[in-house]
């Protein structure tokens, strides 16, 4: 087991960024640090620790608890070190009779109102107070018993009023008031670090304590976000993890990366022995610099949830129960099954789906078995039905496959365009990183059918909020472009420089047509033309402008045109290649970035290299040692049709739940059940399990080594920490299959598939494990020309050459509303869970989101009869299904908005097969649908639940 | 849409020409071909080509035109 540490040391407060360096003494050694540095991290750099209680390095400085006095020869008094700046010459001195006296007296007045139970308590040992108590050599408690805060009944027996009970209201943490300090930690971390404000002092003096919400709310009902920063800030135990409750303090820590969303959270799993004690926040994380969210930072029980499987299973049709079975009779069955397929039906009619939630190196194992096992290119990933457009899209404009920033590129952003994402839900770490740059001054543009959190929340307000109808994302897209060009605010030089000049040319004109202007199209996007041009001049002339954007920009039948008129408006503005600007695509999955950059997509080999190239194959042949296959394979929904034409029968399917996440389910169950082999490879018995013959048990990122790669193209390394539950890392089953398959494999470590992959790939030939050891992280492309890695692309030149304008005419979908289906559905994620919610409804995030509602304008739900929390019947031409309605005027008139975490609700019954003209990505965020009230669960929901429950039968072993 | 092979692969063809049909003829001809023969699986084409022999009803011009560039699926792949 590997168990890589790096001292965590925290310098109290956080690194001044100032060129100009300071040079000072403290106690007597000299120390030189940058300009604005405080006194308390200086003595730090030179290892010296000022005691301190409400300082830490991932907040500013407080100055609260008195403890961190120095004195400085020369001035007077003892002020506090973590707010008192370095000045040139000085002399400090950090320890000396009268700052011992004074520190000492200072604890004492702490331990004085503090319970004196640390042997049972759950910080002992990682507890902040205790730590201090030992510094100052505190050895004496003087005052008598008084006024407390800590005592449930004082000496006569007379309930305590100053007393208050532990909240253990949230899952995860509990708040014990007894305990509090009130040193603040956890109010500015919720604050600063996090950005949501649920948290403050109340009361005054003595009577100050921490309060979350409003009077009478506990820390569940507030709008605490159960991010995890405060409990992370709380130098004692009143914030403290129930899981160390229960378990005690880990005992050693393994930096790895968290399998939740496109961030690519960086975490240590802290563990006692084999078993989880908890996550914690890395801070020396590239992506989320010691932040985490509840489903990071909390949500990992699912991987000890007892509805993993942990046996292989099989069955000779999906209408028999499973029968457990030993991973060597799976493979036999699977290997025979498939080969027998073959035989029949050729070597087209099988293929493989990869995961985005397991490793690059699963991935590209799961691709290689397709081309050079199976000998096609029937290979897809999730990303198919999220970022598609996002590779056709800006690979057509810049030339390559991904967001051209790093996250801490919007530290310097002026002006951010938000399309068709909701990050405080979907990329919590990342919003948090954003809301601080706002709150520093930054200008939001947010568009979006529906008013997220980032339009007004605690001290966040967006400039500009275009609430455009679902469907209409290009038409204001390019009515940006069109105020753009006609005001003349474009930036002349970048495009003569980096683009062609006679490609703009055409393009302003196309874009100039009167028919593109804000005015023109309000009518059908429903943004307002004033507003839509405000934006764009703030966008073109307000600094370093940046546009983050997700899935409500791909998953439309129109998802790459808009993904193309994202760029040109970077392009048109010369908003690329410095830090603070470019375009950025938000991940959904963790390693969906990953996924598509190994070669899952069917036209492509890793590295995003078409397959019609010959030189390109000769290079994976000659290592492979066959003939690859020059036609591009089948994608996920050209599977299911060739599987209802009844020319595609066999399916190996990792770690992706494509019966709950595709669209139109009941075409989905159609293709799964017409086929004669489906291998589902999960940690669950997921939905598409129901159709399959073969099931995989899989492992859990905790059990396995490997790379994740993030939404800024940053690999990062995924550590074991336990041995995998079901007996094999999900590479290993692969490897058994594909062995089983006749392949002449023999992998046994994943930086062995790493190492293959930078022979084969010219943006990964710089990465080995032993350069991610050495670095942390490093961001694709990392070859000899950027052995560190690539933070921002596009600096010089695009990857291209020159950067591609491309016209992006507006072209309604056809899914429209009429009279028998008025209102447009868009669907979107919740933070609590995640995507299909197989790993989150397991888990106590079901606390905060049980079930998937439906937003409904007050006006509609009027017109229907509909009440708040009352079930009703969603349908449109797809399907129909029930849920209940929550009444909202963060949806407009027409537009009803569910998330797709459950799969009782089924809300993919409900979506169509239309899908993007370039990717056939679906179009998930457009579904003209009908609302009325109902008593409960349709037919279908019914059905579906019946042959579930039927499909899931487990024999019991023998 | 229709489960019937050749009228989804019509209408996602039509999709496609509606794309480059914002640009100059020749280059929304070629655009169209490129597009299909670097995204379609030779099944998918094979359909594409059993409506074009037939007439190609349904299909928009642009889509008939880029046809003559459009790889005919060798019989290995159909």
């Amino acid at each position: 087991m590997k168990d890589f540490i790096i001292p965590d040391r925290d310098f109290g407060t956080p690194a001044a960024k100032s060129k100009t360096m300071v040079t000072l003494t403290i106690d007597g050694f000299d120390v030189t640090v940058p300009e604005g540095t405080s006194i308390m991290r200086a003595a730090a750099e030179i290892g010296i620790s000022v005691p301190k209680l409400c300082a830490t390095d991932s907040l500013d400085a407080f100055g609260s608890c008195r403890l961190c006095l120095v004195e400085i020869e020369g001035r007077n008094g003892t002020p506090a070190s973590c707010t008192t700046p370095v000045a040139p010459g000085i002399k400090v001195h950090t320890q000396n009779s009268k700052l011992k006296q004074l520190r000492r007296g200072v604890m004492e007045l702490y331990i004085s109102d503090h319970p004196l139970d640390c042997l049972t308590c759950a910080a002992n040992g990682d507890c902040e107070l205790q730590d201090m108590a030992g510094a100052v050599g505190l050895r004496d408690v003087r005052y008598e018993k008084g006024e407390n805060h800590f005592e449930v009944r004082n000496t006569s027996g007379e309930a305590n009023p100053n007393w208050i009970a532990k909240d253990d209201s949230n899952p995860y943490f509990t708040y014990d008031p007894a305990k509090c300090i009130v040193c603040s930690r956890c109010v500015r971390a919720c604050e600063e670090v996090q950005g949501t404000f649920a948290l403050t002092i109340e009361g005054r003096g003595f009577d100050s304590r921490v309060s979350a919400g409003m009077a009478g709310d506990n820390f569940l009902s507030s709008d605490c976000v159960s991010c995890g920063a405060c409990v992370q800030a709380c130098p004692t135990g009143t914030l403290q993890e129930k899981s160390v409750i229960d378990i005690g303090t880990p005992e050693r820590s393994v930096i790895t990366t968290c399998a939740y969303c496109g961030v690519g959270c960086s975490f240590k799993a802290e563990m006692r022995g084999d078993e989880l004690v908890r996550m914690t926040p890395y801070k020396h994380g590239k992506a989320n610099r010691g932040h985490s969210c509840v489903k990071g930072r909390f949500a990992y029980g699912y991987a000890s949830h007892k509805d993993r499987i942990l046996s292989p299973m099989i069955r000779e049709s999906i209408n028999d129960p499973w029968k457990e079975v030993t991973w060597a009779e799976a493979m036999e069955f699977a290997s025979n099954r498939m080969k027998g397929i073959i035989a029949k039906h050729g070597r087209h009619s099988v293929g493989v789906i990869t995961s985005s939630r397991c490793t690059n190196e699963e991935a590209y194992l799961v691709q290689k078995l397709t081309r050079a096992v199976f000998r096609n290119n029937n290979t897809d990933t999730c990303a198919r039905v999220c970022h598609s457009p996002t590779g056709y899209g800006l690979g057509q404009t810049f030339g390559t496959s991904a967001g051209t920033q790093d996250f801490d590129s919007v530290e310097e952003t002026d002006v951010v365009i938000l399309i068709g994402a909701n990050p405080t839900d979907g990329h919590p770490v990342f919003a948090s990183r954003l809301k601080k740059r706002l709150r520093q001054g930054a200008k939001l543009i947010v568009v979006d059918p529906r008013r997220i959190d980032l339009v007004d929340s605690a001290h966040i307000k967006a400039a500009h909020h275009l609430q455009l109808t679902p469907g209409t994302n290009v038409a204001v897209v390019t009515a940006i472009a069109h105020t753009i060009v006609t005001e003349g605010l474009f930036d002349e030089e970048f495009i003569r420089t980096r683009c062609d000049w006679d490609e703009f040319q055409d393009y302003a004109e196309f874009v100039s047509d009167p028919r593109h202007s804000p005015e023109a199209t309000q009518l059908l996007t429903g943004v307002p033309a004033e507003e839509l041009r405000a934006a764009a001049r703030l966008y073109a002339r307000g600094g370093n402008g940046s546009i983050y954007y997700g899935l409500g920009v791909t998953e439309h039948s129109q998802g790459s045109t808009t993904v193309i008129g994202i760029a040109n408006l970077a392009m048109l503005t010369g908003n690329i290649g410095r830090p603070g600007v470019g375009v950025n695509p938000l991940r959904g999955q963790n390693n969906v970035q990953g996924s598509c950059d190994m070669g899952s997509f069917p036209h492509e080999l890793p590295g995003y290299r078409h397959v019609k190239n010959d030189a390109v194959r000769d290079v994976f042949e000659s290592l492979w040692g066959v003939q690859i296959d020059n036609e591009p394979g089948l994608r996920i929904p050209n599977m299911l049709d060739a599987a209802v034409e009844g020319t595609f029968k066999g399916l190996y399917c990792q770690g992706e739940d494509i019966l709950q996440s595709d669209p139109d389910t009941k075409h989905v169950a159609a293709g799964l059940a017409a086929m004669d082999c489906v291998i589902v490879h999960d940690l669950f018995l997921n939905e598409t399990a129901n159709y399959a013959h073969v099931f995989f048990p899989g492992s859990s990122f905790l059990e396995k080594d490997g790379t994740f790669t993030n939404a800024e193209r940053r690999i990062n390394r995924v550590r074991k920490v336990m041995a995998p539950k079901q007996g094999y890392a999900d590479w290993e089953v692969t490897q058994l299959f594909a062995q089983a398959m006749g392949a002449d494999w023999h992998y046994t470590h994943p930086s062995q598939i790493m190492d293959e992959i930078a022979m084969l790939t010219p943006s990964f030939a710089g990465v080995s494990y032993e350069k991610l050891e050495e670095m942390g992280s490093v961001q694709w492309p990392c070859n000899e020309k950027a052995p560190e890695g690539t933070p921002l692309m596009h600096i010089d030149g695009f990857v291209r050459g020159k950067g591609k304008l491309i016209v992006t005419e507006y072209v309604a979908t056809d899914e429209k509303t009429g009279p028998r289906f008025p209102l447009l559905l868009t669907t979107g994620r919740i933070l609590s869970q995640y995507n299909v919610g197989a790993q989150t409804r397991r888990t106590e995030n079901v606390a905060w989101h049980p079930e998937d509602v439906l937003e409904i304008h007050p006006h509609d739900a009027e017109l229907r009869g509909v009440r708040d929390g009352q079930f009703v019947k969603l349908a449109s031409r797809s399907g129909e299904t029930s849920l209940r309605a929550k009444i909202t005027d963060r949806v407009s008139p027409g537009v009803v908005y569910t998330t797709f975490h459950h799969p009782t609700t089924q809300a993919n019954v409900i979506t169509t097969d239309f899908s993007d003209w370039a990717t056939n990505c679906p179009e998930y965020k457009v579904t003209a649908v009908q609302v009325s009230p109902s008593n409960g669960p349709t037919e279908w929901q019914e059905e579906y639940e019946a042959q579930a429950a039927q499909s899931r039968r487990i024999l019991a072993a023998e | 849409m229709s489960a019937d092979p050749h009228a989804k692969l019509i209408y996602m063809a039509n999709q496609i020409s509606k794309f480059f049909e914002s640009k100059p003829q020749a280059e929304g001809v070629a655009g169209i071909a490129a597009h299909i023969n670097d995204f379609w699986e030779p099944r998918m084409r094979r359909h594409l080509f059993e409506v074009v022999d037939a007439g190609g009803a349904g299909l928009r011009p642009l889509v008939l035109e880029a046809t003559r560039s459009i790889r005919r699926p060798t019989p290995e792949h159909a």
